[in-house]
């Protein structure tokens, strides 16, 4: 067993992460649910660089939650999406089905990774130069070149594809130039 | 800490990832739900990655997040393009194939 503050930060950090995920699942307003993930992945980030991976830290930190959140806020600011729902759905009783099944399936995970898995030593206190950027960029240019080269063609592929289905057809472009030019 | 507490965190994460993709009828929350799922699995490959004392597992996190940084940009766009001509992103009412 670790030292007591070292367990008091692994008790922290599992109840934040696991806090605000519940967070993300009931709040009604788009927004918190936004800001709680925001708190997982930053929590998450955290946990990895308690395991010795500092360069995936970081990368967490700059693309999910200040990159992908970003996006996410944005598309709620834009679209009002903090107001937009119901809030019954439309399959009665379906709250309390998934919360049983959904305990059914996590006590399934545990059985499988735990009792089954057979993984149960702590993993290796994290040395300074594992996870380091070097390291990491080392393996990226060296066995994972091709992989590499292929994460950029699926962002060029990303980026084409919001742009042109947020563009529209022409019909779409004039209509809404109409609409602009009739507000003005 | 033991493996177990890194096993269990991330199960936890996966099905309440789970719950909040059947539950939540918001599409973005949706996509968020999804986020929390590619989390939970990414620190399963990050513990292992330290357990074993092997990189591979934090190059599959690195390409994880790219692919995930990808499919939410098209995602949202997908939103925002179905808003334009609905006016809802309420997943229960984008039940026709019209367009």
């Amino acid at each position: 067993m670790p030292p007591l503050g070292v367990l008091i930060l692994y008790i922290i950090l599992g109840l934040v992460s696991v806090g605000s995920a519940v967070g993300l699942l009931v709040s009604r307003n788009a927004v918190y649910s936004a800001l709680f993930l925001v708190l997982n992945f930053l929590t998450v980030a955290l946990l990895y660089l308690v395991l010795g991976a500092p360069f995936i830290a970081l990368a967490q930190v700059t693309v999910y939650a200040g990159a992908i959140m970003v996006l996410f806020l944005f598309v709620i600011m834009m679209l009002g999406a903090e107001k937009l729902t119901s809030s019954s759905l439309r399959v009665r009783g379906l709250r309390v089905l998934a919360v049983v099944l959904g305990l059914v399936f996590a006590a399934e995970v545990a059985l499988f990774l735990v009792v089954r898995g057979g993984v149960t030593a702590a993993p290796a206190e994290p040395t300074l130069a594992f996870g380091d950027p070097s390291a990491v960029g080392l393996m990226l240019f060296n066995q994972y070149t091709l992989p590499f080269e292929v994460t950029s063609v699926i962002l060029l592929a990303a980026m084409i594809g919001a742009i042109v289905l947020t563009r529209g057809d022409l019909k779409d472009r004039l209509e809404r130039r109409a609409q602009a030019e009739k507000k003005a | 800490m033991p493996m177990t507490y890194y096993l269990i965190l991330s199960g936890i994460l996966f099905t309440l990832g789970i719950l909040g993709v059947i539950l939540r009828r918001n599409a973005i929350i949706l996509f968020m739900s999804l986020e929390l799922m590619f989390n939970a699995a990414n620190i399963l490959f990050v513990a292992f990655a330290a357990y074993y004392q092997v990189l591979s597992g934090q190059m599959f996190v690195f390409f994880v997040m790219v692919v995930a940084a990808a499919e939410v940009a098209v995602g949202l766009a997908l939103m925002v393009t179905i808003f334009r001509s609905r006016n809802s992103i309420n997943v229960d009412e984008l039940n026709s194939l019209k367009g």
